[in-house]
């Protein structure tokens, strides 16, 4: 039971049962108002009606006394005076004394009301003590006479007091259902959000894992449910990002940092003196500048990571871009025995970050220098840019040693170096960088197959495309297209 | 060349006075966004170097203070903050570089004597003669010696960058922001190639080479020892 009292007790504290319950009584209110404004014009209108009624009989009798004198008035008024009847009437003398009528007494409400007003008496057949409700006017017969001419209304009466009644209880009613439902309403939130409020406790307490169950039927609660769901994976996979992160932090910068420690060391313990010391300071800023490098992207990662960067966007021809990116690495690739060629579809026109787009290009094409044989047969390089679906693509693929498909998911992680790359230099965020970068974009990155070798392609969305049509007043020359 | 710089990091600040001390330049210090306003507006100095965040008054807000009060002071903004956006946002302010911490002295100093030299009005100048090399920027043609050179459009305009800072150290990254308009970091020595296939044109058949590296920070364009 008091249990049950609790329950109650806190689904009427919530902000849904005061809402309803302010809802109930403001339509209590104004239907008190209607109701009452009814009420009133209706009673109104009865009473003018019993008073024309009233009046017309007063004219009749006052001719009446003008013509047959009050001996034809009394016997009128008394043959009127039926006890039962609703038709009230008092006749008196100039003193006061009753000559005829079935009314006993002037009644004390009507003294000193010339136009004469409601009063309540005893009919003589009502049991003693019931009074009835009735209204009178006076008729002027000169000085002589005083007559009383009035109508029972005790009907009337019975009936606006029924009325009344009725909708006093109907108004108890509205208000007990109201404020019942409005504690079912509160109720049913208050289930949800405790929901909501336990799952959420138990991830502040570390469960992250944890999401809001939904009903199932759609409603704006089932919404808000989706989305804080949603808002949940996002932070459960920023989370378990930078877990991941700290972890390979602490793990693939404690090398590096060591080897600095060491190349300082050994320079110190050099016997050549003045020229070792300088060899050895020239490594450590050389190692320094690695760490800098590595810091640097995971930085950017987490700067691209949390979210837009409206500034820097701008609109531009991807396909020209990328090739002019391409074509900064050309030299260095024919260097390292590669041949570079650059495969574009024209007009793509993109509005996204060019400085980015250009880190995501120049790491591909760095990767495939750096991760496949240079020099054996199919040593090509291809970049590619391409409309794909709404939006754009553009890929870089070698015919390197490939990336099995088991690993491709993982190679996209920051600092996850395969194995077969951990000789080569780099900071392992290359393609996480580019992953961050399509993210960005709201676009992906998929490793495929390039039979033989690894093929990256970039997705962009196409939210980055701009229309075909707004290009046409560009008609610049690309000074890089060689 | 007089250098004011405005930095909160005592320890940064005073490496950079010596360092710059050492290089024939003079350098005032300013602890705090206010003061470093006021000594700019004072001082007639040759290029201000003003760190993003400041005590009192952040290094945007001096610098937009500057400008909007006519002051023309080439402008390097340091900053620990990250790229993208931050370069952006500071080169609206005001700024005419953008250097993101940490950064290398030589990197900084470049950049340094390369916005001092700005100050000169170069960009109308229509020739530029190093030696006997000669860039005609009015038909785009490279002679040495009166032989003409053919270059790549990307070659004359690499070739173009250095002339205009000859005698300057260039940074691999002031070319690849200035020739190539990249701010990205392209991982390998990308530029290295390019510039030995500019060399391979302009110093290969002659017995003076003018360009030259400069070891541990760039590329310099000279007619004399490098």
């Amino acid at each position: 039971m008091t249990a049950l009292l609790e329950r109650v007790a806190k689904a009427a504290s919530t902000t849904a049962f005061g809402l309803s319950a302010a809802a109930v009584a403001f339509f209590l209110f104004v239907a008190a108002i209607v109701v009452g404004f009814l009420f009133w014009q209706t009673n109104n209108l009865l009473t003018d009606q019993v008073l024309s009624t009233l009046n017309a009989e007063a004219r009749i009798l006052s001719s009446e006394m003008n013509v047959g004198g009050r001996a034809k008035l009394t016997q009128t008024v008394t043959a009127l005076s039926h006890p039962q009847g609703t038709g009230l009437y008092y006749l008196a003398d100039r003193s006061g004394a009753k000559i005829a009528g079935n009314l006993n007494r002037i009644p004390p409400e009507l003294d000193g009301a010339p136009r004469g007003g409601v009063f309540s008496y005893q009919p003589s057949t009502a049991g003693s003590g019931a009074t009835h409700l009735a209204v009178a006017i006076p008729v002027d017969l000169g000085s002589d006479l005083h007559l009383i001419v009035g109508r029972d209304i005790e009907d009337q009466r019975v009936f606006a007091d029924s009325i009344r009644r009725i909708f006093l209880l109907g108004f108890g009613l509205l208000s007990v259902a109201g404020l019942l439902g409005g504690l079912a309403v509160s109720r049913l939130i208050l289930n949800r959000m405790d929901e909501i409020t336990a799952t959420s406790r138990s991830i502040m307490e570390g469960d992250l894992s944890r999401r809001i169950p939904m009903a199932g039927k759609g409603g704006e609660l089932d919404a808000l449910a989706e989305n804080l769901n949603e808002m949940l994976d996002r932070i459960e996979g920023l989370m378990s990002g930078l877990r991941e992160v700290s972890d390979n932090i602490a793990h693939d910068l404690k090398t590096p940092l060591n080897r600095l420690r060491n190349a300082a060391e050994a320079a110190l313990r050099d016997p050549r003196g003045a020229e070792a010391y300088r060899e050895g300071l020239e490594r450590t800023i050389e190692k320094a500048d690695e760490l800098i490098k590595t810091f640097n992207a995971l930085l950017l990662i987490a700067r691209l990571e949390a979210g837009p960067l409206e500034e820097s966007v701008e609109t531009f021809d991807l396909g020209r871009f990328v090739e002019d990116v391409a074509e900064l690495y050309t030299p260095a690739a024919e260097e390292a025995g590669f041949v570079l060629s650059i495969e574009v579809e024209q007009g793509v026109r993109v509005r996204a970050n060019r400085q980015l787009i250009g880190q995501a290009v120049a790491n591909l094409i760095d990767n495939a220098i750096k991760y496949s044989r240079a020099g054996e047969a199919g040593n090509a390089i291809t970049v590619r840019v391409f409309r794909l679906g709404e939006g754009a693509a553009f890929s870089v693929g070698d015919r390197g040693p490939g990336i099995a498909p088991g690993d491709r998911e993982r190679a996209l992680k920051r600092f996850v170096r395969l194995e077969a790359s951990r000789t080569k230099p780099g900071t392992g965020l290359g393609l996480s960088l580019v992953a961050a970068v399509a993210r960005l974009h709201h676009g992906e990155v998929r490793l495929e197959d390039n039979q033989p070798g690894l093929k990256v392609v970039v997705t962009l969305s196409g939210k980055c495309l701009v229309p075909a049509c707004e290009t046409a007043g560009d008609a610049r020359v690309s000074l890089a297209a060689q | 060349m007089r250098v004011l710089v405005i930095e909160d990091d005592k320890e940064t600040a005073q490496f950079l006075q010596k360092s710059l001390k050492e290089n024939g330049h003079t350098a005032d210090l300013a602890g705090d966004g206010e003061s470093g306003l006021a000594l700019a507006m004072d001082g007639a100095y040759d290029v201000l170097i003003i760190d993003r965040m400041l005590p009192r008054l952040d290094g945007l807000s001096v610098i937009k203070s500057l400008r909007a009060q006519g002051n023309r002071t080439p402008v390097l903004i340091l900053s620990a903050l990250g790229e993208v956006d931050d370069r952006v946002k500071g080169l609206r302010a005001g700024g005419d570089d953008y250097l993101t911490k940490p950064y290398s002295y030589s990197e900084l100093l470049a950049r340094v004597e390369a916005l001092g030299r700005r100050t000169v009005p170069e960009e109308q100048q229509t020739r530029y003669t190093v030696g006997d090399l000669v860039l005609d920027r009015l038909s785009h043609r490279v002679t040495r010696g009166g032989d003409h050179i053919l270059l790549q459009p990307r070659e004359y305009r690499l070739l173009e960058y250095l002339m205009q800072h000859a005698g300057q150290v260039v940074t691999r990254t002031m070319l690849l922001e200035h020739v190539w308009d990249y701010h990205f970091d392209p991982q390998t020595n990308v530029i290295d190639v390019h510039v030995s296939r500019l060399r391979a044109k302009i110093d290969k058949n002659f017995d003076k080479p003018l360009l030259h590296t400069v070891r541990g920070a760039g590329y310099t364009i000279r007619d004399g020892p490098a």
